[in-house]
């Protein structure tokens, strides 16, 4: 087997070294019942290379890759184009195959990009500090739920009915089984509507997105003042980091923690993960933050290096007092997202958001011509959701048939839900086409 | 000493060593390398974008009015940045990488290429489920694998990482009893002493109170003082076998039957399931939920800390609560489960979308390559290169606790006694040896410890140059002046000691433009 | 009662005024910890029984908890922690003090060591 070294004499040299019989001695503590006598049955043996890529390759085959299709699928996870040295920097053995930089002296790689990444993150979103990062969106939204737990030391959550059904899903969950309320919003692309008035003595927080599921960009500015006044905290989620490059940034508009998906910058859609959660805060809250943060300081020589700082917050070394059981994160998905975003830069971080929400735009003119079709959406980057005259769900499994990846039906996120039956969320990208665009109008007003 | 040894010794070599200045600040090849917001020049940009079509703008009153503050930098410039980093890094690829409990084994590159593959890397997780047959198919045939393997009858795919599996793990296990009517009853979780910091810290999220059992002078659990803290108020037993000891339990089955019959369930955190995997079965040993490693156990790559994956295999007691989504194949193909229905009590959603495909592919890709009999085969060189390593450093070394090891040897600080050389001098003079120290100070129950993993991916000739070179060491701290020459370790690493008391006092958590810096000092 | 008394949780506690007493670490245990970096500190007006956590001290790789060596309520928190941490290693029994209680009741006074006794503690913990 091509990964593993031993020969036959290696094994016998190194038992006799050892000073046993055989291998199955070295297996002696397991109890004799559960000792498998035999390799595992109904699975195959080794293969080739060249084997498991056929196996493989006849999978992908089975699937019909966004690439392929007019796609308009976003909610939370976008197509945009990954520059060819992305994917060569982050397989680079000395990045994809270290580990947690314990021991920084030789892990100055990682914790060098970290230190970037961390300040590429709270430029964007207009916050003090970043962390170096989380498992995605929706679990850096649990975290930052917690977090306002800890800092207010009350325990209710108030989600708006904009939040993506998916990270606020994941806070419920969280809710039941940790022992604090949420209390969600009907989904509405008015997604502030209702919220200052849930506010009480109780409330830790209230969660917003910004652009909204429905990809509308609304003002919190008078609801996170609100929120203050009451002693809890406002947390925006930011489900497509690209649009910070054309809008407001949360940071101004008085949030207190931040997160989002990472996923549009470097990394691709891959089903839906790996991603890379997003977490900034104001500087105040530092010491209550989740994940691994990276810090400046100097080596025995004086020269400037990087370490991993205020651990005492973490698993390993608080334990069952620790600010969060997180350990591994999502270091790769953060390089691949440090370097995507040095290679734009100011300039080409603009452009980029500019052509996305020209696209948007453009999408928007088209399917709002489009006979049966309303807007829902006023002011929004590179998404927006319009009404249709008939489920939406039938319509995109329809429109498939035409080549045409035609969105996020509402039946999809808020399954059951009949005021959101005929919604269909679409999103542009700078990788769609005016072809694109046009064949998917087009395949519209034939499919309704 | 022998100084004819023209090599690094405690009291020679020092002068040739001394720090050596160059004009540029580079070494050779260690690249002394600024921020990347530190460079570039504004103008500059490393992707062309296309213009925008000319449209009227939607943004409404939310264009944004600053700066981002992002530097301008082209193509060649990045490459090279990130490339000079990548230069101050150890990886697996770099060589030996001992890390207990973390298992740094091989990458292949086999891997990364299938998770490239259009199919797999180009597909959106919700584009209808009609389009993605294939990448059901492939989380369902991961599924089968890991089903097969532990023995168990069902398996959550979506926690990303090993934490998360645990809590998982830990709710299925919650909801059972929640729906048993006795969540208000049992409240203890035990956790032994020598367990991974996220086992209580998992517990104590889900409100359960975190009750330690201490280890016996063999390293395992003390069965007496786990029979004493059972109870009708206890939830569950959250243990590591092989254990953080690098230590069979030989107690399982019966501490299993015991949580049993006291009510509560089995959580066994397999982060070492890399040492049993094709041998023993979690099923056989009586384990209720179980976490895989997919970034250990089945070397999708650590990318410098994450991604991850870990599902988790459950018994038929707590398959029914397992979360949001799940693959279901019936007649008409596979489906996507996003909502409660049937029979099953899901608990609900734990991150957003499908769980972590990227790292499934690969996963699969590894499992495919090895197969069931590459495995078993690989667990037992992975038992048998550990048990090499302590045999081989027993009589200069001080290994934890006698008799062989599984897949990871323990050793503690008693051969460093009276040498005034520590745990972290000894690991950061193997930095200087080209070695990526082990895993130290950890499990807590040993003094000192240094838990040395060397995974199957070593041939004895490595492993050969790695002992004579920790024998080596292990003789230099019985030498006068040792402890001078270990504290100054590493010498030879782009850097040296940092300062982490400095980085914690004051944290400096990001970069900030010269002006504002100075204006803060001010 | 001018002098010290200290707890086996290696607390240490000085009548400052009346029934008004310092609180903090002794120099043993600050040794153990190594280099103070963060001390998080009571909320003035909280009511602590004694054994209570009061406070937590964190050096590079770990966290304390520190009790409250009597019951009582803290009346005041050494702020200049927050800005320079490192004066609970360079001074543990005086600039290093962490907070002020007011002792509900004096009689657990008793239960504390002195200087003597704890050096003797500390010698036989090895």
């Amino acid at each position: 087997m091509r990964y593993l070294p031993h020969t036959e004499n290696d094994r016998r040299q190194m038992l006799a070294a050892i000073g046993v019989p055989s291998v199955d001695a070295l297996f002696a503590d397991v109890p004799e019942a559960a000792r498998l006598k035999d390799v595992v049955a109904g699975l195959s043996n080794t293969m080739t290379e060249l084997e498991v890529e056929r196996e493989m390759a006849a999978m992908a085959g089975k699937n019909r890759p966004a690439g392929s299709m007019a796609s308009f699928v976003g909610c939370g996870a976008y197509r945009h184009h990954v520059p060819a040295s992305v994917d060569y920097i982050i397989q680079r053995g000395e990045f994809l195959t270290s580990y947690t930089p314990y021991q920084p002296e030789i892990a100055q790689g990682t914790l060098q990009y970290l230190f970037e990444f961390q300040t590429q993150v709270a430029l964007l979103t207009g916050m003090e500090v970043a962390n170096a990062s989380m498992y995605d969106a929706a679990t850096a939204c649990v975290e930052a739920v917690m977090m306002a737990n800890r800092v207010t030391r009350r325990g209710k959550a108030i989600l708006s009915g904009a939040l993506h059904p998916h990270y606020r899903e994941t806070v419920e969950t969280h809710g039941r089984f940790s022992g604090f309320a949420v209390d969600a919003l009907a989904p509405s692309p008015e997604g502030l509507k209702g919220l200052a008035e849930k506010i009480d003595a109780t409330t830790s927080c209230v969660v917003v997105q910004y652009p909204n599921v429905f990809g509308r960009l609304e003002d919190f500015s008078a609801l996170a003042a609100a929120c203050q006044k009451a002693g809890a905290l406002l947390i925006c989620a930011v489900p497509e980091i690209v649009s910070m490059g054309a809008v407001t940034p949360p940071g101004e508009m008085g949030a207190d923690i931040v997160v989002g998906e990472g996923q549009s910058i470097g990394n691709g859609l891959n089903f839906g993960g790996p991603y890379v959660g997003l977490f900034a805060a104001k500087e105040k809250y530092v010491r209550q933050m989740p994940g691994r943060l990276c810090g400046e300081t100097v080596d025995a020589e004086g020269r400037r290096g990087w370490v991993l700082t205020l651990s005492t917050r973490e698993q390993h070394i608080r334990r069952e007092k620790a600010t969060s059981n997180i350990c591994t994160n999502s270091g790769l998905c953060a390089l691949a997202f440090t370097v995507h975003l040095s290679l734009l830069g100011e300039r080409g971080l603009k452009e980029l958001a500019a052509l996305n929400h020209a696209h948007a735009a453009l999408l928007a003119e088209k399917l709002g011509k489009v006979k049966g079709v309303s807007l829902m959406t006023d002011a929004f980057f590179n998404e927006f959701a319009i009404r249709l005259p008939k489920d939406a769900a039938g319509v995109v499994d329809a429109l498939v048939d035409k080549g045409v990846l035609a969105g996020v039906p509402g039946g999809r996120l808020w399954p059951g839900n009949a005021d959101m039956a005929n919604v269909l969320i679409v999103a542009a990208t700078e990788t769609n086409t005016t072809a694109d665009m046009d064949r998917f109008a087009a395949a519209l007003a034939e499919v309704i | 000493m022998d100084k004819s040894q023209g090599r690094t010794g405690v009291s020679g070599g020092e002068a040739a060593l001394a720090p050596v200045v160059t004009k540029s600040g580079h070494r050779a090849l260690d690249q002394n390398e600024p921020l990347i917001f530190e460079q570039g020049v504004p103008g500059r940009i490393g992707v062309d974008v296309a213009p925008a079509p000319k449209v009227a703008s939607k943004l409404g009153a939310f264009a944004r009015k600053a700066e981002v503050g992002l530097p301008c930098l082209s193509e060649p410039q990045v490459v090279r940045h990130f490339t000079r980093l990548s230069q101050k890094n150890y990886g697996i690829d770099s060589g030996l990488f001992p890390l207990g409990s973390c298992t740094m084994k091989h990458n292949p590159r086999l891997n990364e290429k299938m998770a490239r593959l259009p199919g797999f890397a180009d597909i959106h997780p919700l584009q209808p489920v009609k389009t993605v047959q294939g990448a059901l198919e492939l989380i369902d045939r991961l599924a089968h694998w890991l089903k097969a393997l532990t023995g168990m009858p069902a398996v959550a795919m979506s926690p990303a990482a090993g934490a998360h599996g645990e809590l998982c793990g830990m709710v299925a296990i919650w909801s059972a009893i929640a729906a048993k009517g006795e969540t208000a009853t049992r409240k203890r979780v035990l956790v032994p002493e020598s367990a991974h910091g996220t086992n209580p810290a998992t517990a104590a999220l889900l409100g359960f109170h975190v009750d330690p059992i201490p280890a016996a002078a063999d390293g395992r659990v003390d069965l007496a003082a786990f029979e004493k803290k059972l109870g009708p108020d206890v939830a569950a037993i959250m243990l590591t076998n092989p254990n953080t000891c690098g230590l069979f339990e030989r107690d399982i089955r019966k501490i299993a039957d015991l949580i049993h019959k006291a009510g509560g369930y089995f959580y066994c955190d397999g982060a070492n399931y890399n040492a049993i995997a094709g041998r023993v079965r979690p099923a056989d040993l009586g384990v209720d939920a179980m976490h895989i490693n997919l970034h250990k156990t089945f070397s999708t790559p650590h990318g410098g800390g994450g991604p991850g994956s870990g599902p988790v295999v459950l018994s038929d007691l707590l398959a029914p609560y397992a979360p949001l989504p799940y693959v279901v194949h019936g007649k008409d193909g596979f489906r996507l489960v996003e909502t409660k229905e049937g029979d099953a009590k899901p608990f609900g959603r734990l991150k957003a979308f499908n769980g972590q495909m990227g790292m499934f592919v690969r996963a699969l890709a590894y499992m495919l390559s090895h197969g069931a009999d590459g495995i078993r085969q690989a667990s037992e060189d992975a038992v048998l290169n550990a048990n090499y390593v302590q045999a081989r450093l027993k009589d200069v070394m001080t290994p934890a606790f006698g008799g062989t090891c599984m897949h990871e040897a323990l050793f503690d600080d008693t051969f460093l006694e009276g040498t005034g050389v520590s745990t972290l001098d000894f690991a950061k003079a193997m930095i200087d040896e080209g070695y990526h120290p082990m895993t130290m100070y950890f499990p807590l129950v040993v003094h000192g410890a240094m838990l040395v993993e060397p995974t199957e991916s070593e041939s004895k000739e490595s492993l050969d140059t790695f002992i004579d070179t920790l024998r080596h060491l292990a003789g230099e701290t019985k030498k006068p002046g040792a402890a001078d020459f270990f504290h100054a370790a590493p010498r030879l690493a782009p850097r040296r000691r940092l300062d982490e008391t400095r980085a914690a006092r004051a944290p400096v958590l990001r970069w900030k433009p010269p002006a504002a810096t100075k204006q803060a000092a001010e | 009662m001018a002098e010290l008394r200290f707890t086996k949780d290696h607390e240490w506690i000085r009548v400052a005024d009346g029934d008004t007493c310092e609180v903090g670490i002794s120099d043993f245990a600050q040794g153990q910890l190594g280099d103070v970096v963060f001390v998080e500190l009571p909320e003035v007006g909280k009511t602590i029984a004694k054994g209570g956590q009061a406070a937590v001290v964190e050096s590079v790789k770990a966290a304390s908890d520190i009790y409250a060596p009597v019951s009582g309520s803290v009346v005041a928190v050494n702020d200049a922690l927050t800005g320079e941490p490192g004066l609970v290693n360079t001074d543990p029994t005086g600039k290093g003090w962490f907070f002020k209680i007011k002792a509900s009741n004096t009689a657990e006074f008793q239960d504390l060591m002195d200087q003597a006794a704890y050096d003797a503690f500390v010698k036989s913990q090895g």
